[in-house]
């Protein structure tokens, strides 16, 4: 049977409680549907918080400065704004300032449409970027998940996992496309990355051939060769996310192609609005005709 | 019943008499090294040997002393103005000095000047230096090693953010082994309680389901409570800030004066030549401390 990202959180989730004296804290963790079947559905190593926003980021920093690698649950990325707090200015600090390692993991959910309206609708993951010592990823994929748990694991960093319900479902990876011939590139993050293949396919039919190069961690972004490679082929870039872009993941991406490469890149990512909570109304991950316009933009400069 | 802000507010009478005397003397001791210390960091400031903002501690250090005679070895989470529990608690001065010099074998390695001061091998946790968000972390520290025992000060500012008392709320729902102890000097910077809120802080702490007490500042009265509230619990200390929020200055006599009350205590109990003498042996330890790490900052 397949393994979703769903059943590969839930699994790891297990085994670090069961395994490695893990444990996992949040709010309505064992409500209806155990956190969209990523929570393990066991009583032992599940910390139902009250609804104590602020202080249950505290309770997890606490948690994680004593060893036992806490798994903070946020179920809508909205929450980080309330929580944020103790994570960048407590766990992000803790080994610069004292040397004792603060490992918890965050795990921050982004939903859109669905009439989550203007206050869930969204991704948020750009706004603890801009602070030092804390990591940030967005797999989408069960390897992908897998490595980032690996990695935080073994490391001493706190970790904020931008996740997207629209990943939990899938089963399978989602490997770079990267093609002779074309004249672009697109560095797609989070749940972009979907919304992003079926651009590329689009672009294929029309004649227009596009690299695809999926990004798993936002910081440090990573400049590899291999990373780098498609963009100095293609000549222009364009990076999509599914967050605002003024002061994004995606435009401070975009520079750093840019400082490496010396070629052109823009961001693209929600339109500047609220969403709403109807359906004609909703501000959601850029669509495959979205993004197949900024690149058809992008090469007719 | 006392006025609140007096220095005799729910004293229990001839509660220093029965306390042994070995128990005063090294209650006394650990309030002079506070004392002798920030004394001296103080002067330092002064002399611009120290350079970053400084809290301190003069005229609050029987809180700390109290309380760490009976609860050294617990996990302890100081407030910013932490000076007296980090040596209390048994926090190295001679790492704080390096920190206060700005060291890089400063308790924090010169990162964090006067309030993050830590000695995570000896269960001191370090403030970050938002108001009260060590709160909900001394929370978490209970849960994840509910084995241990807790100790988490804060100021009566830090009290009214929403998150402390969610803190204590949550506490009080998982019966977390931790008290908590609220240095009331009765000022937010300079904004007095009165200007910020109505409620009492022992009641609020009561209604969540804690052990709670509200009394003054004198090291025997807090040792008590401290040895026998029923975990999770509350101590509210009515006490005096000498100096300014931050840095050296002083705008008058405090309400009360602690230390000379304590010394007249220590006299009462026949105990006025030993007090004599540790006083000048906490100011002559920390002085020769400072002069040893003087010189080493300056390579002599």
């Amino acid at each position: 049977m397949a393994v979703t990202v769903a059943d590969t959180i839930r699994e790891l989730t297990r085994s670090h409680i069961a395994e490695t004296n893990g444990m996992t804290l949040g709010q309505c963790l064992t409500a209806v549907g155990w956190v969209q079947n990523t929570v393990p559905a066991q009583a032992e190593g599940n910390h139902e918080l009250p609804m104590t926003d602020v202080a249950g980021a505290g309770i997890a920093v606490g948690a994680a400065l004593m060893g036992r690698r806490p798994v903070f649950v946020l179920r809508f990325q909205s929450l980080l704004w309330l929580n944020v707090s103790p994570i960048v200015n407590y766990a992000a600090k803790s080994m610069e300032i004292w040397g004792v390692p603060c490992p918890v993991l965050v795990r921050a959910i982004g939903v859109e449409g669905g009439g989550t309206g203007p206050i869930h609708s969204n991704c948020n993951h750009s706004m603890v970027m801009s602070m030092p010592g804390l990591p940030v990823c967005a797999p989408m994929t069960p390897g992908e998940y897998r490595r980032i748990w690996d990695h935080w694991m073994s490391h001493d960093d706190p970790v904020l996992v931008s996740e997207h319900r629209r990943s939990y479902l899938s089963d399978r990876e989602l490997p770079d496309m990267v093609k002779d011939g074309a004249v672009a590139t697109i560095y797609a993050l989070s749940a972009a990355r979907f919304t992003a293949e079926e651009a590329v396919a689009r672009l294929e039919a029309e004649g227009i051939r596009v690299n695809l190069v999926h990004v798993l961690w936002l910081k440090p972004f990573d400049r590899s060769p291999s990373v780098l490679a498609p963009l100095l082929a293609s000549g222009r870039g364009l990076v999509v996310d599914c967050a605002y872009e003024c002061a994004s993941a995606a435009r401070s991406i975009a520079y750093e192609l840019m400082e490496a490469t010396g070629k052109p890149v823009r961001a693209l990512g929600l339109e500047e609005r609220s969403p709403g909570a109807s359906r004609h109304l909703e501000n959601g991950t850029p669509s495959p005709e979205r993004i197949a316009a900024a690149i058809r933009a992008l090469i007719a400069v | 019943m006392t006025e609140p802000r007096s220095p005799d507010f729910n004293l229990i009478d001839d509660l220093h008499h029965q306390a042994g005397r070995d128990f005063s003397l090294e209650l006394f001791r650990r309030l002079c090294l506070s004392r002798a210390f920030d004394t001296r960091v103080r002067q330092a400031q002064i002399d611009k040997d120290v350079q970053t903002l400084i809290y301190l501690s003069v005229g609050q250090e029987s809180i700390a002393a109290g309380v760490s005679m009976h609860h050294r070895g617990a996990w302890v989470l100081p407030q910013h103005r932490c000076h007296s529990t980090y040596l209390s608690f048994d926090g190295r001065p001679e790492r704080l000095v390096d920190e206060l010099l700005g060291l890089p074998s400063g308790c924090c390695a010169g990162m964090g000047g006067s309030p993050p001061a830590a000695d995570f091998e000896r269960r001191i946790i370090g403030h970050d230096g938002l108001i009260g968000d060590h709160v909900p972390i001394a929370v978490g520290v209970a849960m994840a090693k509910p084995e241990d025992k807790v100790v988490c000060f804060f100021g009566d500012g830090a009290a009214e953010e929403d998150y402390v008392l969610a803190a204590l709320g949550t506490a009080a729902s998982w019966k977390s082994r931790v008290l908590f102890v609220c240095e009331d000097n009765d000022l937010s910077v300079l904004t007095p309680t009165r200007d910020r809120r109505s409620w009492n802080l022992a009641e609020v702490a009561r209604a969540f389901g804690l052990d709670a007490v509200d009394i003054a500042d004198d090291p025997w009265l807090v040792a008590h409570h401290a040895a026998t509230l029923t975990l999770p619990a509350l101590i509210n200390v009515r006490t005096c800030r000498v100096l300014w929020h931050n840095g050296t200055g002083q705008d008058g006599p405090p309400e009360w004066d602690r230390f000379a009350i304590t010394k007249a205590r220590m006299a009462e109990l026949g105990l006025a030549a030993e007090a004599e003498a540790i006083e000048t042996e906490c100011t002559t330890q920390v002085e020769d401390l400072w002069q040893s790490r003087l010189q080493t900052r300056s390579g002599n």
